[in-house]
């Protein structure tokens, strides 16, 4: 058991490791730090000081260490553009991603396991099929063109809800949150529906085949065969070992969620860090850049830990190997 | 029982199984049909098209904000109306229909070609260098397409200088894509590979002393076609959705060159002020276009998938 | 004893797109409490579709086209699907082919018993699992209270049937229909389970419908047999009978299809015809090429002299050992010797057949000598010379034309998705046998006129072929090459018994013209019977027993040799039991 995990875990450094070594390469090899920072006015010694002082002529594998220690204390340094530190204006723009993706990521399971089950079991029925038209529909409309869409009926049509910001929020400590306003919800729908359509669909097509997939298996046609009820086989033999490979599409669900709340950010001005990271790209941020990739990185790998311990929890053949090892 | 129906069904085919499921099969029609419009549209984007939109002499700013022509204030000579500019919506469509298609396409020839051979690879030989292959694709994976095409993109910008980088904006968008696809390609081959590869006709192969590269073209590859395809269908919807999320968000294709992506955008700034046109036609076309590339996918994968016949 | 099962002219149709295809026709069938009725037939004699039938389980589009199902005098038909289900497991009961697949991997067998017992009957959680335990005591389980919270795959294959019989008994059911129950099974493990079917019936009075291709099994257990063929029922009653004095032109030729274990036929004679063979059309000649001149160009000595070294192969102290994944990084690799210390001698011309169950490193042998796997120890010598290892092995290297091997699967073994003309043609064009392409084509043709296929079969595709022409395939692509030493891995356990005589056949008629020297290897006991002139026997990676063919068959030396002659079911039976 202990084992299985330690090696999830040296498979998960070694991830960060290379994209570390990205984001350094990115951070040191594109454009000159020095040159960006300083002005047009600025001698060539004092630039020769300045490259000193930062470092910038150690050795590549020492600058590397170094940038290695300074994203693990947290020590993100500046940004090329506002001169603000890099720290500062993630965890600025954290709760805004986060409350977003969750929500979503909320709506897509929440629909989309339930919808997934019904047209799997009912392969035939026109509401199945109605479904199923929509998703493959959904799958096809991109995340922006849903949201402008969403603008324009709730919007600008309606006029219902707002179409941009987070609305009024609350300050718990650091943490500034949607959830405690009525506002907050308000502004928070239709962002959270855009970003969740897509991932929706994706799980309910998946959801779906998973099903389908299991209850063709012999181990079902046994339970049938025996007289189970058909509850007992659809929801306690069937569904049980259709999720487990859902789970793993749940963690890289969450991937895809912080790759589209970049488009969903920009689409309704939230104030995120997908957006932070646009501008940084737009401006030529380098900093930032480098130090988003490396938080989305490691958001990853820890949701990916996440799912392989959750395997050890559902799968026994996995925890008989885990123990095993 | 059922094998013997399978046994009959053998003896036609793939081929023709093909075109006989196709040929019962009215909405993969449908959708063959409107990506075959949608690519000769695009081919022959400048003989169609009515004006040349990336030809500033051919349309004049006084033209601006004409809705389509069958509404009260819409003419004649602009069918679905123009844009801030005065370009003729459905010229900057046909247009942006073309580049959208050209980016798409050879970003998926490019993932296609790295992750075929990558994948290919590293399910014949395993042990180390499948090993490297797979760590690789895990951090590709752990960075969503768009993040990478974005990343690319900005990584782009930052070596390249200005002017160069306006030039090879097409360029530098079809490798972003590119690069952010190939991981799909290269699990499927791997996965289909290292199958085929225990097959006992490969080890016919290497007991013969085949080249390895003759037995991975010629034997291997052949038979992981169907799932590549498949692949190759869905992401081709994908890479002309992540072209136009792109350009949408300002960093994809050159301003002076709108895409379909670079069109919704225009028009998402004018739908509070009620030309919904300019954002309405290339949102629908874009759609549609990706709509019935999935179908397409949806059609070869049920027909390559044997327990749905 | 009275009536359990009558069923009476089931038809059942399958609509597909060529229009409807019938699956059975006309079949009547009756079982008493405590008999086993054995169904058997090749693949498509639509056995399982008769037992689905039963059941009610017919996988869709399949219906039941007219005909009647009767449980104790009452019709199943008029049934609705709601009160099937309750009959299914409190009446009527399913035992499946593969325990790896028919047990639910994510709950354990408590789970599975109890909530199966307490479907069915209206008692306490503590009750149904004293019924659980003291069920899987008597299908023969160990240490019942403490395996029984283990999951399914923490049993062996053995266990687990033993498991899915006593899953499937749990709800006391009057009729058991067994698919293939021991097809899946090493023959040891198959005896012990066949023996738990055969108490089953005895003690519990259950009726029991054995659906299997192996007439093996049927001779073994069955009280009484049908025989089907193409989904028509061909011939029908007590085992003894059908089996010892067949009436039925099919179930003659069936009969003397089957390998025996206790004679060797030097041919088989009044074999069943493959019907596709000659819808295929023998009109499209190639100009000049007949079995005759495959023959002729098959004895025409090779570039290369042979040194006419006898033992033509002698394997020296060969160990192989698998390694498995490291744990971790620098964990020491676990390794798993497959094949231990083997050394054997093959003469110029014989054939040697090696036995041996599953995991006894029968194919591992096979894969070192080609070269598909490295011993860690030993030497293999051929004609002579050192063979090197596999990954050593140079692509030039004579031997790769010398030794040619013929597949088990011959699904698998032949590339789909090249023209028949590539894949025979691919051996001649690498070793350079042929001049030019209309010699080649003129070779191709010829010899698959030598394995009794058309000409024009090179035109087409595998898939287009059944089983038994893929094999004759597999086995012209083997002969093309000119080899002086065959290895047969299994070549026809993938078969239809019918089928496999007629390969068996080829094979023993090549072996005579060309005087090939043959590594046949087999876990059919009867089959190597008829193929060998010596053999060797494997028991977990290691040699056990070397002696002449006869030899071993009437007087084997060692322990298990005698053990594995014991337990494979055989026809004598059938004299002793009824006779």
């Amino acid at each position: 058991m202990f084992t299985y995990i330690a090696r999830r875990l040296v498979q998960s450094v070694f991830v960060m490791l290379a994209v570390s070594l990205i984001a350094f390469a990115l951070f040191r090899y594109v454009g000159d730090p020095v040159a960006v920072m300083v002005g047009q006015e600025t001698s060539i010694e004092d630039q020769e000081r300045l490259r000193e002082q930062l470092g910038l002529n150690d050795a590549v594998i020492t600058q590397y260490v170094r940038f290695l220690g300074q994203m693990v204390t947290g020590d993100f340094g500046f940004s090329y553009r506002t001169r603000a530190p890099i720290a500062e204006m993630i965890l600025e723009r954290m709760p805004a991603t986060l409350e977003l993706g969750f929500v979503a990521l909320f709506i897509s399971l929440a629909v989309g396991i339930p919808a997934g089950i019904y047209t799997a079991l009912r392969s035939d029925g026109v509401l199945a099929n109605a479904i199923l038209v929509v998703t493959l529909i959904g799958v096809s409309v991109p995340t922006f063109v849903i949201g402008i869409f969403l603008i324009y009926f709730f919007g600008v049509q309606l006029g219902w809800l707002p179409t941009f910001g987070r609305g009024d929020t609350v300050d718990i400590g650091w943490w500034t949150t949607n959830f405690l306003t009525i506002d907050g919800w308000r502004s928070l729908i239709l962002p959270a529906l855009t970003l969740g359509i897509y991932q929706l669909t994706l799980t309910m097509r998946l959801v779906r085949s998973e099903m389908q997939d299991v209850m063709h298996t012999d181990f079902i046609k046994f339970a049938i065969a025996r007289g189970i009820n058909y509850r007992s086989v659809r929801y306690r033999h069937a569904l049980k070992n259709s999720m487990i490979p859902v789970i793993t599409i749940i963690g890289l669900q969450f991937g895809g969620i912080i790759a589209f709340s970049i488009v969903t950010e920009s689409v309704f001005q939230w104030p995120g860090m997908g957006l932070l990271f646009l501008d940084s790209i737009r401006y030529v941020d380098i900093p930032v850049m480098s130090v988003y990739l490396v938080i989305i990185a490691l958001v990853f790998v820890v949701i990916n830990l996440i799912v392989d311990i959750l395997y050890l929890l559902i799968d026994p053949r996995v925890r008989l190997k885990a123990e095993a090892a | 029982m059922l094998s013997n129906i399978k046994a009959n069904w053998k003896r036609a085919s793939i081929e023709n199984e093909f075109l006989y499921l196709f040929l019962h099969n009215r909405v993969a029609q449908v959708a063959a049909f409107v990506a075959f419009v949608s690519i000769v549209g695009a081919l022959f984007a400048p003989l169609i098209a009515p004006t040349d939109p990336y030809d500033l002499k051919s349309f004049s700013i006084l033209d601006n904000f004409l809705p389509p022509a069958w509404t009260e204030m819409g003419e004649a000579k602009f069918l679905i109306g123009t844009d801030d500019q005065g370009r003729d919506l459905l010229s900057s469509i046909l247009y942006g229909t073309r580049l959208s298609l050209i980016v798409g396409l050879s970003a998926m020839i490019f993932a296609a070609i790295l992750g075929t051979s990558l994948g290919l690879a590293a399910g014949y030989f395993g042990g180390k260098f499948d090993a490297v292959v797979m760590r690789v694709a895990d951090v590709q994976l752990s960075l969503p397409a768009i993040l990478t095409a974005l990343l690319v993109d900005g990584i782009a910008r930052g070596i390249l200088p200005r002017e160069q980088h306006e030039d090879l904006l097409i360029v530098v968008l079809t490798v972003a894509i590119g690069l952010s696809l190939w991981v799909n390609f290269a699990r499927v081959a791997r996965a289909s590979t290292f199958v085929e590869r225990n097959k006992e006709y490969v080890q016919a192969d290497e007991i013969m002393g085949l080249h390895p590269l003759r037995i991975m073209l010629v034997s291997i590859l052949p038979n992981i076609m169907g799932p590549l395809l498949v692949i190759g269908t869905v992401d081709l919807a994908v890479a002309v959705l992540l072209e136009s999320t792109l350009s949408f968000l300002g960093v994809g294709v050159p301003p002076n060159q709108p895409s379909l992506g670079t069109l919704i955008r225009i028009g998402t700034e004018y739908i509070f002020s009620g030309e919904w046109w300019i954002v309405v036609f290339p949102s629908m076309t874009l759609v549609i276009m990706i709509v019935s590339v999935n179908i397409l996918g949806d059609f070869i994968r049920d027909v390559l998938n044997p327990r749905l016949r | 004893m009275s009536t359990l099962l009558e069923v009476t002219n089931l038809t059942v149709e399958y609509p597909t797109r060529f229009g409807i295809f019938t699956a059975i026709e006309n079949i009547n069938l009756s079982i008493k409490a405590g008999e086993i009725h054995g169904l058997v037939g090749e693949s498509g004699a639509g056995k399982s579709t008769i037992g689905a039938a039963i059941i009610g389980l017919l996988s869709s589009p399949g219906y039941v086209a007219s005909g009647d199902v009767k449980l104790h005098g009452e019709s199943l038909r008029q049934l609705s699907d709601a009160e099937y289900h309750k009959l299914r497991g409190a009446k009527i009961s399913m035992i499946f082919q593969d325990p790896q697949t028919s047990l639910n991997p994510l709950l354990t067998i408590e789970d599975q018993m109890v909530e199966t017992i307490r479907q069915h009957a209206k008692i306490s959680y503590s009750e149904a699992f004293a019924q659980a335990v003291s069920l899987l005591e008597e299908v023969g389980l160990e240490d019942v209270e403490t395996r029984i919270q283990e999951y399914p795959h923490q049993f062996s294959g053995g266990m687990r049937q033993r498991v899915v019989i006593a899953l499937a008994l749990c709800t006391n059911p009057d009729l058991i229909i067994a698919d293939e129950p021991t097809t899946a099974l090493d023959v040891s493990v198959q005896k012990q389970i066949l023996a738990l079917v055969r108490t089953m019936a005895d003690e519990r009075g259950v009726g029991i419908i054995l659906i299997t291709h192996d007439i093996g099994v049927i001779a073994e257990i069955t009280d009484n047999v049908t025989v089907l063929r193409g989904g028509r029922l061909k011939e029908e009653g007590p085992t003894a009978e059908v089996l010892g004095n067949p009436q039925h032109e099919y179930t003659k030729a069936l009969m003397a299809a089957v390998p025996r274990l206790e004679v060797r036929l030097d041919r088989f004679t009044n074999i069943v015809k493959d019907e596709t063979t000659n819808a295929l059309g023998s009109d499209w000649k190639i100009p000049g090429a007949s079995a005759d001149f495959a023959t002729e160009w098959l004895l025409k000595s090779t570039r290369e002299v042979s040194q006419n070294v006898d033992p033509i192969m002698t394997i020296k102290n060969l160990d192989v050992t698998f390694y498995s994944e490291r744990p971790f990084a620098f964990a020491k690799r676990e390794g798993f010797k497959a094949l231990k210390d083997i050394s054997l001698d093959v003469v110029k011309g014989e054939i040697l057949g090696v036995i041996g169950e599953s995991g006894s490193g029968k194919s591992t042998l096979a894969k070192s000598i080609v070269g598909l796997v490295n011993p860690s120890a030993g030497e293999i010598r051929f004609d002579g010379d050192v063979l090197p290892q596999g990954s050593k092995r140079s692509r030039k290297d004579p031997i790769r034309r010398k030794v040619q091997m013929v597949f088990q699967d011959p699904y698998s073994s032949l590339n789909n998705r090249r023209k028949v003309y590539d894949i025979i043609a691919e051996p001649i064009r690498f070793f350079g046998l042929a001049v030019s392409k209309e010699e080649t084509r003129k070779i191709v043709a010829s010899v698959l006129e030598l394995v009794e296929m058309p000409h024009r079969a090179m035109l087409q595709y595998p898939h287009q072929f059944s089983g038994g022409q893929r094999q004759r395939i597999a086995v012209a692509r083997a002969l093309v090459a000119k080899p002086e030493f065959l290895i047969c891995d299994e070549p026809t356990s993938a078969l239809d018994v019918s089928i496999q005589a007629q390969i068996l056949n080829l094979l023993k008629d090549l072996q005579q013209t060309f005087g090939m020297t043959i590594l046949f290897i087999s876990h059919n006991l009867a089959v190597v019977r008829q193929m060998s002139d010596r053999i060797v026997v494997l028991k977990n990676g290691v040699l056990v027993e070397k002696s002449s063919a006869e030899d071993f068959f009437n007087a084997p030396q060692d322990n298990y040799s005698r053990k594995l002659l014991h337990e494979t079911p055989s026809l004598e039976l059938l004299n002793q039991t009824q006779g």
